[in-house]
């Protein structure tokens, strides 16, 4: 009873933050109200009986992936209003599309039924007496761990990619050019030196300043030209 | 349902709420044609919906396959939300706009 409840109160929660994400004028609002969604899905989710997705969703949806977009929404100087035009023209196509699916969906729904023999293949039954995260990780590092790896796999792929694509050289800063260092000509030199002379004969030996150095760089490289 | 274990909620209502939620992040990307950041937050709708589904026929069935799957969506969808949102950053930078309409550079 109280679960039916609470299905209901999550349910439509779910599905009106889910309109105000679509069609809220301000894109801030559409992201605070995908937060309410997740967050309302979570609900949902431990109704169900998977505690560890519904944490993971809050953790990860909320804490990752909203934050990121609004970070996003919140940097980007976009003139929200030019990008609002023609909303009225889709709407009716939207529409008609999005009834068309919800129709498809609920014929499949309501003639849709399980299987006889569905109870007796389940692939990965729920254990008794376990906790759903301790289930979850029995199958998901001894059947799963490929899977579970490649998943990482993507993720590492998906952050390199992310930090390649916006990362940017800005001029002027200083840092270390491997290749320059290496290509370095004059600065280290074998000598033959007088022995038991001391430094006081000889002086103390030290690379040539920069200042010197660049013109005959600039030499050398055009040398190679 | 024989030997299809029991829910506090019925299958076919987190079917109906699962089949909504899938609808409107459809009707979403339709709705706002130009604004990109609106159309991935729809792509997470979408998302969502599919997740819902899964977590509801692993609970229907007692079967923890579903809950894995949800898993990986859920990598996926956090790489993808990344990436997307990352290409939209340097298009920003480089066009000073994010419509829709105007990204057609790769058009043959």
């Amino acid at each position: 009873m109280i679960a039916a409840l609470a299905f209901y109160a999550f349910a439509a929660v779910l599905i009106a933050s889910a309109v105000m994400v679509v069609t809220s004028r301000n894109p801030v609002h559409s992201v605070l109200f995908l937060i309410l969604a997740f967050f309302n899905a979570a609900g949902l989710f431990l109704i169900a009986g998977a505690e560890f997705l519904a944490m993971i969703l809050v953790i990860v949806y909320v804490g990752a992936v909203a934050v990121l977009f609004l970070f996003v929404v919140m940097m980007l100087d976009i003139d929200f209003a030019q990008l609002r035009e023609g909303f009225q023209r889709y709407a009716p196509f939207g529409a008609v599309i999005g009834g068309i699916l919800l129709l498809e969906l609920f014929m499949v729904v309501t003639v849709w039924r399980f299987a006889p023999e569905a109870a007796a293949l389940r692939l990965n039954p729920n254990p008794e007496g376990v906790t759903n995260a301790e289930a979850l990780g029995r199958i998901l590092y001894t059947d799963y761990i490929y899977l579970f790896q490649g998943s990482g796999v993507i993720l590492l792929v998906a952050m390199i990619g992310a930090i390649v694509l916006t990362h940017r050289d800005r001029v002027g800063t200083k840092r270390q050019d491997i290749g320059a260092q290496v290509s370095r000509t004059g600065s280290v030199s074998v000598r033959q030196v007088p022995m038991g002379v001391g430094l006081k004969e000889i002086g103390i030996e030290r690379p040539p300043s920069p200042e010197a150095e660049k013109p005959k760089q600039v030499e050398h490289h055009g040398g190679h030209h | 349902m024989g030997g299809i274990t029991e829910m506090a909620v019925s299958l076919a209502h987190f079917l109906t709420v699962s089949a909504i939620l899938l609808v409107l992040g459809v009707f979403g990307i339709f709705l706002n044609r130009k604004n990109v950041i609106v159309i991935l937050m729809s792509v997470e709708l979408i998302l969502l919906a599919v997740n819902l589904n899964l977590v509801a026929f692993s609970a229907a069935l007692g079967d923890l396959t579903g809950q894995v799957f949800t898993m990986f969506i859920l990598t996926v969808a956090a790489a993808e939300a990344a990436i997307g949102l990352a290409i939209v950053v340097i298009y920003f930078r480089n066009r000073g706009t994010i419509e829709v309409e105007d990204i057609s550079t790769l058009k043959g």
